[in-house]
């Protein structure tokens, strides 16, 4: 989740990679003057910064001998920084930590395992929303991280856009999905679909080389793991990413279920249902075309639903994905933890503070915020409430969990080098210039590396 | 016998001299070892190895060369790498030497001079990204504009076949200004007589161009194309924050693999492999440069 985007401060921090180390010397866990002990804890989504603040104010309240020192950086520098911190020993103690990352960092010994230390060793992870905690646990059985929130996938779109097309939203209910013909999710997005001259795609005479309105906003190729582009179809079908549900050392892109499902997704684009590569490019922006009124029906996660709530002139309403030939729908379930740093001077203090993290009392304040879904029920449950006052129904989201229509994240090794060859062969399908059935091939390079 | 006075002061002057001349070089020296010569010897050493940063590096051997050799986007990247170099060199070499010459005959006005450079002013990151929102395929004034005059729209950064050309030619509008200062300073040494001469002669403009300005100007021309084709190699940051390397791998170039190799999947032993390989390619072609071009000699006698 949370795509890899540049911009350009990010991107000039990059390019000073080398001397970032420089910039952290300050040096975690340094004692102050009163001799209480100062964590540095790490953060990449500004939006969430003022509810993790909260967190941090109450947890000092209730510990006068510890004080807690939040960093936010964008995702773009955020994991060089982090890396940065590793080789220099001026990381943070504590770190908001990502599923395609911390096989990494953990492979190299830098993450403590939380059930060696004291306040940590006795948490009860089935307090956590189903599985969440299953992502953190090493190839080792350590547990590296302490669930903070999870994500599920939907779909957004403007009930204006829908009423025009002589359609309401319960017409957007129920829907179903096939990778032959598209089902009656097909039939919506051609509905939705208008060409320059207003004529529709599901209509006589439709131009699909010159759409003015297209039916579903294109959020890229996804990469390797597609996450709100085509994981939901080729989830829908059975289809699974690895031979595991964490820890797979084997990858599956040579099932037809998921190939497939690309070319069907791809195939959109050619009956103009969906904006070819040459106009999203590679940083596609679905919520803008969705409040632009240039897309019908946006797929995306539930981390969005600030960005998309925010939509001027947009009246969002938000339906379930379609289900598959599985009977229902499929989408992704992710997570992001907490994380301690094997270099902390203070690990059993980082332990208080990350216990803290994944408590009801600060998940209660995060949920609060509106901005995330927390990874405990009792913080969800706030969340549900906070979104609902600001008119947002975010139940789609929280019944997949519930009804367990979920699949996770891959997590393997490797997983840098992985995307690095998967996401210009992505690219390559949707631009149209490479079948699908060559991932077959790819599969046994991506699968080598994992040996 | 008493050995006559001048000569031991002249010995012990030249003594002085050696070592003030020491004191002299010394920062300098420091400073390109430090910065230079050490990280040079480093990152060839690291090419031999195999290093992800955060645990110590292991020796490899030939590992990442061989690797390098039978990688498919090693050797596109190349081939990225050479088609931007020219297009960008070829253009940005001809429209410079256009303004310099322009502003050689034509007008020797300071503001004018400085008009040109000023594209230069703007970083290389502003003027992709404004270049980016300019050319965007759907909400740039470029492809706006191609649209009212009958054209089709053109993914300018977001077509394999265009995405090169695009970034090459951005590129030529922020330089040539500065390549065309390098080049009229050239202009400005060769002896105005010679021109007299010329027009005495009744040589056309064209003429003389050919006849006097290029052959004379061939030492800097020399010197201009080795310093900005080295640059050209090193092209980064303009694709890094447009395409990032894409569509697929049309603008893939060295520097933007050896970053992604190094960075974001933190295989440095690779990466200094692959830079190792750009340093021969730059030393070969800057060698060939200067021979072809014979920029160390002068007609100027």
């Amino acid at each position: 989740m949370h795509h890899a985007r540049r911009t350009t401060a990010s991107l000039a921090a990059a390019v000073a990679a080398g001397t970032l180390a420089v910039a952290g010397c300050a040096g975690p866990g340094t004692a102050a003057a009163d001799d209480s002990v100062v964590l540095d804890y790490w953060l990449w989504d500004a939006n969430q910064l003022p509810a993790y603040q909260r967190c941090a104010d109450e947890f000092e309240r209730q510990n006068p001998d510890l004080q807690v020192r939040i960093s936010q950086y964008g995702w773009g520098d955020y994991w060089r920084k982090l890396t940065a911190g590793f080789v220099a020993g001026a990381g943070p103690d504590v770190f908001t930590d990502h599923l395609t990352q911390y096989p990494g960092f953990a492979e190299r010994g830098l993450l403590l395992d939380l059930n060696t230390l004291e306040a940590t060793a006795d948490t009860d992870y089935a307090e956590f929303q189903e599985g969440l905690s299953d992502l953190w646990v090493g190839q080792d059985g350590a547990q590296y991280g302490m669930p903070k929130d999870f994500d599920t996938v939907a779909l957004f779109y403007d009930t204006n856009v829908i009423a025009e097309a002589g359609l309401s939203p319960e017409d957007l209910e129920g829907l179903d999905w096939n990778p032959e013909d598209g089902g009656s999710f097909e039939e919506l997005i051609a509905h939705l679909t208008v060409d320059e001259n207003g004529v529709r795609g599901d209509e006589e005479g439709f131009d699909p080389d010159n759409v003015a309105v297209y039916g579903l906003a294109s959020n890229g190729s996804g990469g390797t793991a597609g996450q709100t582009t085509w994981s939901w179809l080729a989830g829908a079908t059975g289809w699974k990413f690895t031979d595991a549900d964490v820890w797979g050392t084997e990858y599956q892109f040579d099932d037809p279920r998921v190939q497939d499902s690309l070319a069907w997704l791809f195939g959109l684009v050619e009956k103009g249902y969906m904006a070819p590569y040459e106009e999203v490019g590679t940083e596609p922006n679905p919520q803008q075309a969705l409040g632009s009124g240039r897309a019908a029906i946006s797929a995306n996660g539930s981390w969005m639903l600030g960005t998309y709530a925010n939509l001027e002139g947009v009246d969002l309403g938000i339906a379930s994905l379609p289900s598959g030939p599985v009977g229902h729908p499929v989408s992704m379930y992710n997570g992001l933890a907490d994380s301690i740093s094997a270099q902390s001077p203070d690990p059993e203090e980082a332990a208080r503070w990350v216990e803290f993290l994944g408590s009801d009392d600060c998940q209660r304040l995060v949920g609060e915020a509106g901005v995330v879904l927390p990874a405990r029920p009792a913080g969800t449950e706030a969340a549900i409430e906070a979104f609902g006052e600001r008119g947002l129904d975010v139940s789609v989201f929280t019944d997949m969990v519930e009804k367990q229509q979920t699949m996770f994240h891959p997590v393997t090794e490797e997983y840098g080098a992985i995307d690095a060859v998967m996401t210009p062969i992505m690219d390559e399908i949707y631009i149209g210039d490479r079948d699908v059935s060559t991932l077959t091939e790819v599969n046994e390079q991506i699968n080598g590396l994992l040996e | 016998m008493s050995a006559p006075s001048v000569p031991r002061e002249r010995v012990r002057r030249r003594r002085d001299d050696t070592r003030l001349a020491l004191a002299f070089i010394l920062p300098a020296t420091i400073g390109l070892v430090v910065f230079y010569f050490w990280p040079l010897l480093r990152g060839i050493w690291l090419s031999f190895t195999s290093w992800d940063l955060l645990s110590p590096a292991q020796f490899v051997g030939l590992e990442n060369y061989r690797a390098m050799v039978a990688d498919p986007v090693f050797w596109n990247a190349v081939r990225v790498t050479l088609l931007y170099v020219v297009i960008n060199i070829g253009l940005q070499t001809v429209v410079a030497l256009v303004i310099a010459v322009l502003m050689q005959r034509l007008s020797r006005s300071t503001l004018l001079r400085s008009l040109v450079l000023a594209p230069y002013l703007v970083s290389n990151v502003v003027a992709a990204l404004v270049f980016l929102w300019i050319l965007d395929f759907q909400l740039g004034i470029g492809n706006q504009v191609l649209e009212w005059i009958g054209l089709e729209r053109i993914g300018f950064f977001t077509s394999e076949a265009w995405a090169i050309p695009t970034i090459a030619v951005v590129n030529v509008w922020r330089h040539m200004g500065y390549t065309a200062l390098l080049i009229f300073a050239g202009l400005q040494a060769i002896p105005p007589t010679t021109y007299e001469a010329a027009r005495v002669d009744g040589a056309s403009e064209v003429r003389t161009f050919f006849g006097i300005t290029l052959p004379l100007l061939r030492p800097i021309l020399g010197l201009v194309l080795i310093i900005s084709v080295i640059g050209s190699f090193q092209v980064f940051d303009s694709v890094a924050v447009t395409t990032n390397g894409g569509p697929v791998d049309a603008s893939r170039v060295l520097q933007l693999y050896i970053y992604d190799k190094a960075f974001a999947q933190f295989d440095f032993g690779y990466a200094s492999a692959l830079s190792v390989a750009m340093l021969l390619i730059l030393v070969v072609v800057t060698f060939f440069q200067y021979r072809v071009t014979r920029a160390g000699q002068t007609d100027l006698n």
